[in-house]
């Protein structure tokens, strides 16, 4: 593992423990009170389960195109991230819509696309796994429709009608609620960056052993 | 005959249209808020907070476990490898 693995493992995890009394310390939004103290982690996890649809979808292409195993590796990592940052996104936003909206779940645009992404994150990995011989490019296209469906899920919320808030939310929040959040999501930023680096260098050893493998048997 | 049966049977339909019954509650599937939610429906915020912050960082330290677990199986297969090669390659 690189040198700035730890210092910077260390600085997410006191980030993280410290994130919790920066969201606390927050007033609450006026209509909807404690219940939108949830969108401190809601908004990050959600821009990061994007982020890792784009980091799959670009390391796919460059795998499809220049058949380099390092970025096969990377977008399997970021699969794998997508997942994880997808399953957060998708529960924590119910918790909060049941409050605010008053309803679980609504097959609202947005929330309809963010399924489909999470889905074929999932369908990425599960062809990696059973899709036996050649499952690898098969999954980088996959990849390809995963990353499409990014930018539909962004811009979503400003061209239907639909009951999620707007883009332009964000920008407007007062000075403390808006340090908060861009505190929030520096700390899933720098979770992210490691854990995909992590998650790499389980792919780089995986296949490592592979090679031990086939020398092995020569 | 069936004719008949035909007559009596749409004669009598609007009969039993007309017994009351007990109707299901109207499903909610646009915004509806919070004030004029039934007091039933109307949860309390805190727990569905607990919740969210809870499965958020049990899901990352649950993930960051299943990494590390896996990356430690691999090393050591790894260490296994090398050691055996390099036994074979005295030998």
């Amino acid at each position: 593992m690189p040198k700035w693995f730890m210092p910077l493992a260390g600085l997410a995890g006191v980030m993280f423990a410290a994130s919790p009394f920066v969201i606390a310390s927050v007033r609450y939004e006026s209509t909807m009170g404690l219940v939108q103290k949830i969108f401190y982690y809601h908004m990050p996890s959600a821009s990061m389960f994007l982020i890792s649809a784009v980091v799959c979808g670009i390391a796919s292409a460059r795998y499809l195109f220049k058949g380099s195993p390092r970025q096969d590796r990377l977008a399997y990592a970021a699969a794998e991230l997508a997942v994880l940052f997808g399953a957060i996104t998708l529960v924590t936003g119910p918790l909060w819509a049941r409050k605010a909206w008053g309803v679980w779940w609504t097959w609202d645009v947005r929330l309809t696309a963010s399924l489909m992404g999470w889905m074929v994150a999932w369908a990425y990995l599960l062809v990696r796994k059973y899709g036996g011989p050649g499952s690898d490019k098969l999954a980088a296209g996959l990849a390809l429709f995963g990353m499409a469906n990014v930018p539909f899920v962004y811009i979503s919320v400003n061209y239907w009608r639909t009951i999620h808030p707007k883009t332009s939310v964000v920008p407007t929040l007062p000075a403390d609620m808006g340090g908060a959040l861009w505190f929030s999501f520096a700390s899933f930023l720098l979770l992210f960056v490691l854990l995909l680096r992590l998650r790499v260098h389980l792919e780089e050893q995986r296949a490592k052993l592979d090679s031990l493998y086939l020398s092995l048997d020569e | 005959m069936r004719a008949a049966l035909l007559v009596i049977m749409l004669l009598t339909a609007p009969l039993g249209a007309q017994q009351p019954e007990a109707q299901p509650p109207k499903p909610v599937d646009e915004y509806v808020p919070v004030s004029q939610l039934p007091p039933q429906d109307q949860l309390p915020a805190a727990p569905l907070l607990v919740t969210a912050y809870s499965f958020v960082w049990i899901a990352l330290f649950g993930y960051l476990v299943s990494v590390a677990h896996r990356l430690t199986k691999v090393q050591r297969e790894v260490e296994r490898l090398e050691s055996d090669i390099s036994k074979g390659s005295r030998t």
